[in-house]
């Protein structure tokens, strides 16, 4: 597909770098407000608090953009999102099945480090297994991949049903707990942990800036132009994995009530449509930037200024959703 | 069409042995659950009474909504996947369990007083719309991607559900919601289950239309050749297939990939000409569901485990099955 | 008998088919030729009602296509389009009986199985019957398709590009086939052809057509001449006959 038919050329636009920069300034300031708007009482602990709760906002932001607009190039597709791969599925069975086996009083006392890295770990572990296992062959596709991800997240939710199903009441409430998205309360050792595995991932993607360009123009294009294309694609499927699974390690799933999130898709057409640029080195900054303006700038107005209780998440969705629907009618899926 | 009278008799006769083979294990599923209920309970007279009641107030309900259930949602996933002309849609990836649901949720929020018969028409009018409304968005899919429209389907459902789960939230019906989407039979008496017989109505219309179905799948072009009315038969499967699946989920939940598992065995094993592949996609599908729900009544007896999670698993390993072993032809 | 009285279609401000006016005697084989975009197949599919016309009347065997019932229409008129995805199993048998479904209504009697006999028989598909059509080539797909519109037994039948990914042998024989439905059975045949030798040796009459408008129509021997088709395609054609045979040449005349 030639990049024009993604990114619709707009003549007279600001020059991308540009728009990154306003950006950046915009999501300073919307950070430094997020930090002090409204404290009351004793600074120290508001903005320790707060502070931790901007790291994970920024990490689980700039995780999602960025995997999403990967995905959407290698898939050559504006609608999908890798949050379709049972990952939360995975997740949540991981938790159930140790409160299941182990009883949620020892799992409580577990190192939250040990945890976080083996939920990480076996996440990355599906992922590889799917990558390596359908990109064997020649004729396998990524819709197919998709599709098997989207099945392996039913058998997974089966299970992790089954097993609450013959579970203790008492423990099921802890379990509930702990399966919904949070970015109150994290680990300040757990955000150094996913900074680490997100930052060393941002740097094997900017490495590859110019060449992810390339594999806009679709497969055999990009063979063409000297790209070894199965590689650079497992590579980016397994950098994609590694964001998506350390942020949903970091705080749980981020959209509680569905297994599909929408606001990847919202992030990523939100950046096409104010950057008229096919280039990844525009493209994924300001995705990233646009990602956590949405989750902090939100939450600041929603809930800080206008009191709305844990709105943001929801109209995120809804909003990812309308563009997903709009996406389709326009006949964007290919 | 054409076969010769003796294969004719042979597919038949095999038709009539799985016949069979259903009837048989309805019988076996009505002495299985925790209630005692066997055949020598019932001779003796001293528990004959008893018995005779669990059997007819709960054992015989269960048995005859499995078998309804069954085979009316596999039947309704076939019309789709002929009318969609693409192997992997199904009622839980295109949107129209979603929206069933919607419907009924809006019908118990503004209109709980009303029957039954009346609610389920409101579902099966919003699972009609929303089930339209996928078939409208897949036309601007290319052909070349046939896995892309599950995939919009399934995303699509995603978008109706959370919107459908964020109202019953605020309106404390999250759990109907829940009972909705997992199918469970372990609540199915008499007096509560008798709307699923309607299902019974719309899989043998869907048998009085298989061959317009089967041309349909040939496309518009080859439909309107052959004097078909290309709209009429896509607005009497979409029809079918919304009522079948507003019943289902409002009485006992929806039970995800039945529909698409089962036809595309039987499209595997007979082809996919309607007139003889119907019967075998309603048999196949009440075979599947009854002893889906007897090995969930058995694994953790005296427990259940509802019938949805157990074909979760099970359907979705079929599933895999039946995305992996043809190579990505385009099909 | 077909008849189309100014028949127009546009996508945008282009008519891809600009006021035509043809009248197609039975008992004919016509092949409709012309270079890419010519609106030839568009021609066909709004005889065939698979698209609607701007403007404009079409008439076959004195019916009135635009009003008149679907499956009345379906026993006297048949198309077969270029491109046929199928994704239900169907066997070639399935396929075929279906090209019966406008007299049968679903339910077949011997009358209809003899057509489906003879229209498989035709096309040397015989021992395919069984056979489930993703199992076989493109060629033998395509003459699953031919068998079915045969087995229509429509007066008038149209082919957008029937010979496509069939083999000489086969196409050839086709034509014959074709041809001999309308010496022996009085049908009305209507292909659109890119090859220009089929259509020259072949046919009664040809339909020449650029840009949505008819450049030529008449008997096979005058429309096809080497100065009306090089001006058609815009390039040399020399056209040679050589004793019942015609030959187009489009090669050495070039340089």
């Amino acid at each position: 597909m030639p990049p024009e038919t993604i990114l619709p050329a707009r003549r007279h636009a600001l020059p991308p770098g540009l728009i990154v920069l306003a950006l950046a300034a915009v999501v300073l300031a919307a950070s430094i407000a997020f930090m002090t708007v409204g404290v009351k009482g004793n600074w120290a602990y508001v903005l320790e608090l707060r502070g931790r709760k901007l790291a994970a906002i920024v990490l689980v932001a700039t995780a999602t953009a960025v995997s999403t607009i990967l995905f959407q190039t290698i898939t050559g597709n504006r609608i999908l999102t890798p949050s379709i791969i049972g990952f939360d599925a995975l997740y949540a069975l991981l938790q159930t099945v140790l409160v299941f086996f182990l009883g949620a009083g020892r799992v409580a006392a577990f190192d939250p480090r040990l945890l976080f890295l083996l939920e990480a770990a076996s996440m990355l572990a599906l992922a590889l297994l799917l990558y390596r296992w359908l990109f064997l062959g020649e004729r396998r596709s990524l819709h197919l991949l998709l599709l098997v991800g989207v099945v392996f997240g039913l058998i997974f939710r089966s299970i992790t049903q089954l097993l609450q199903r013959i579970m203790d009441p008492n423990e099921f409430v802890v379990l509930q707990d702990r399966l919904f998205a949070s970015f109150n309360g994290v680990n300040p050792v757990l955000i150094g942990m996913s900074a680490t595995a997100i930052g060393l991932v941002g740097l094997a993607i900017w490495k590859r800036r110019f060449v992810m360009d390339v594999l806009l123009l679709g497969r055999e294009p990009a063979i063409g132009l000297g790209v070894d294309y199965r590689r650079l694609v497992t590579l980016i499927l397994v950098l994609v994995s590694v964001l998506v699974a350390s942020s949903t390690a970091l705080v749980g799933p981020i959209n509680g009530f569905e297994p599909i999130s929408f606001y990847g898709v919202l992030v990523a057409n939100l950046t096409y449509l104010l950057l008229p640029t096919f280039s990844h080195r525009f493209l994924l900054p300001a995705a990233a930037m646009i990602g956590i303006l949405l989750i902090a700038g939100g939450q600041l107005v929603l809930e800080t200024l206008l009191g709305f209780d844990s709105a943001v998440g929801i109209v995120i969705e809804f909003a990812g959703g309308l563009v997903f629907v709009f996406l389709l009618l326009k006949g964007l899926a290919r | 069409m054409e076969q010769g009278a003796e294969t004719r008799a042979v597919a038949g006769g095999r038709l009539w042995l799985a016949a069979g083979g259903l009837l048989l294990l309805a019988l076996a599923s009505l002495f299985v659950g925790v209630a005692d209920v066997t055949p020598s309970a019932l001779l003796d007279p001293q528990t004959r009474a008893a018995t005779l009641e669990a059997l007819t107030a709960s054992r015989l309900p269960r048995t005859a909504a499995l078998i309804l259930t069954g085979s009316s949602l596999a039947v309704a996933g076939m019309i789709m996947q002929m009318l969609a002309r693409n192997r992997f849609v199904e009622p839980s990836t295109a949107g129209t369990i979603e929206a069933a649901s919607f419907g009924m949720l809006m019908m118990l929020i503004f209109f709980p007083g009303a029957p039954v018969i009346l609610k389920m028409t409101g579902s099966a009018a919003a699972a009609l719309v929303g089930t339209a409304f996928f078939v409208y968005l897949i036309r601007r899919i290319p052909a070349h991607s046939p896995l892309l429209v599950p995939l919009a389907g399934i995303m699509l459902g995603a978008i109706i559900g959370s919107v459908t789960a964020f109202i019953a939230y605020r309106a404390n019906l999250l759990q109907s919601l829940g009972a909705w989407r997992n199918g469970d039979f372990s609540l199915v008496i008499s007096g509560r289950y008798e709307m699923l017989w309607l299902t019974l109505a719309f899989t043998l219309a869907a048998y009085l239309f298989a061959d317009r179905f089967t041309i349909a799948a040939l496309g518009a072009d080859i439909s309107r050749n052959l004097g078909l009315d290309y709209e009429k038969a896509l607005a009497v499967g979409l029809a079918i297939v919304a009522a079948v699946s507003a019943i289902v989920v409002t009485t006992v939940g929806s039970i995800p990939f039945l529909g698409l598992v089962v036809p595309n065995l039987v499209s595997l094993a007979v082809g996919d000409n309607q007139r003889r592949a119907l019967p075998w996609v309603a048999l196949t599908g009440a075979l599947l569901v009854l002893s889906c729900d007897m090995a969930g009544r058995l694994i953790v007896y005296p427990y259940e485990i509802p019938v949805g999670t157990v074909f979760g698993v099970v359907g979705g390993l079929v599933f895999l099955f039946l995305l992996l072993r043809r190579p990505a032809r385009a099909s | 008998m077909i008849e189309v009285e100014g028949l127009t279609k546009r996508y945008g401000a282009t008519a891809v088919v600009d006021d035509v006016s043809l009248r197609l005697p039975e008992g004919r084989l016509t092949a409709v030729i012309g270079p890419n975009g010519a609106g030839k197949s568009t021609l066909l599919s709004m005889i065939a009602r698979l698209m609607k016309p701007d403007t404009g009347r079409i008439r076959v065997a004195g019916l009135d296509v635009a009003s008149t019932a679907g499956e009345v229409l379906a026993r006297r008129l048949s198309i077969l389009r270029q491109e046929n995805h199928i994704t239900a199993r169907l066997t070639v048998g399935d396929l075929v009986a279906f090209g019966r479904f406008p007299h049968s209504g679903g339910r077949p009697g011997p009358e209809d199985a003899r057509h489906v006999a003879e229209a498989l028989a035709a096309l040397d598909l015989a021992p395919f019957r069984d056979r489930f059509l993703d199992e076989l080539s493109g060629g033998q797909r395509q003459r699953a398709f031919v068998a079915m519109t045969l087995a229509q037994d429509a007066d008038c039948m149209l082919f957008d590009e029937p010979l496509a990914s069939l083999d000489i042998r086969h196409a050839i024989s086709m034509m014959e086939l074709l041809r001999d439905l309308c010496r022996n059975k009085g049908k009305t045949v209507v292909l659109v052809l890119h090859d220009i030798n089929i259509a020259a040796n072949f046919a009664d009459g040809v339909v020449a057509m650029k840009d949505g408008r008819i450049e030529a129509v008449g008997d096979t021997g005058e429309v096809m001449t080497g100065e009306r088709l090089s001006r058609l395609y815009g390039l040399p054609i020399s056209v040679e006959r050589n004793g019942g045979s015609c030959i187009v040449n489009y090669f050495r005349s070039r340089d």
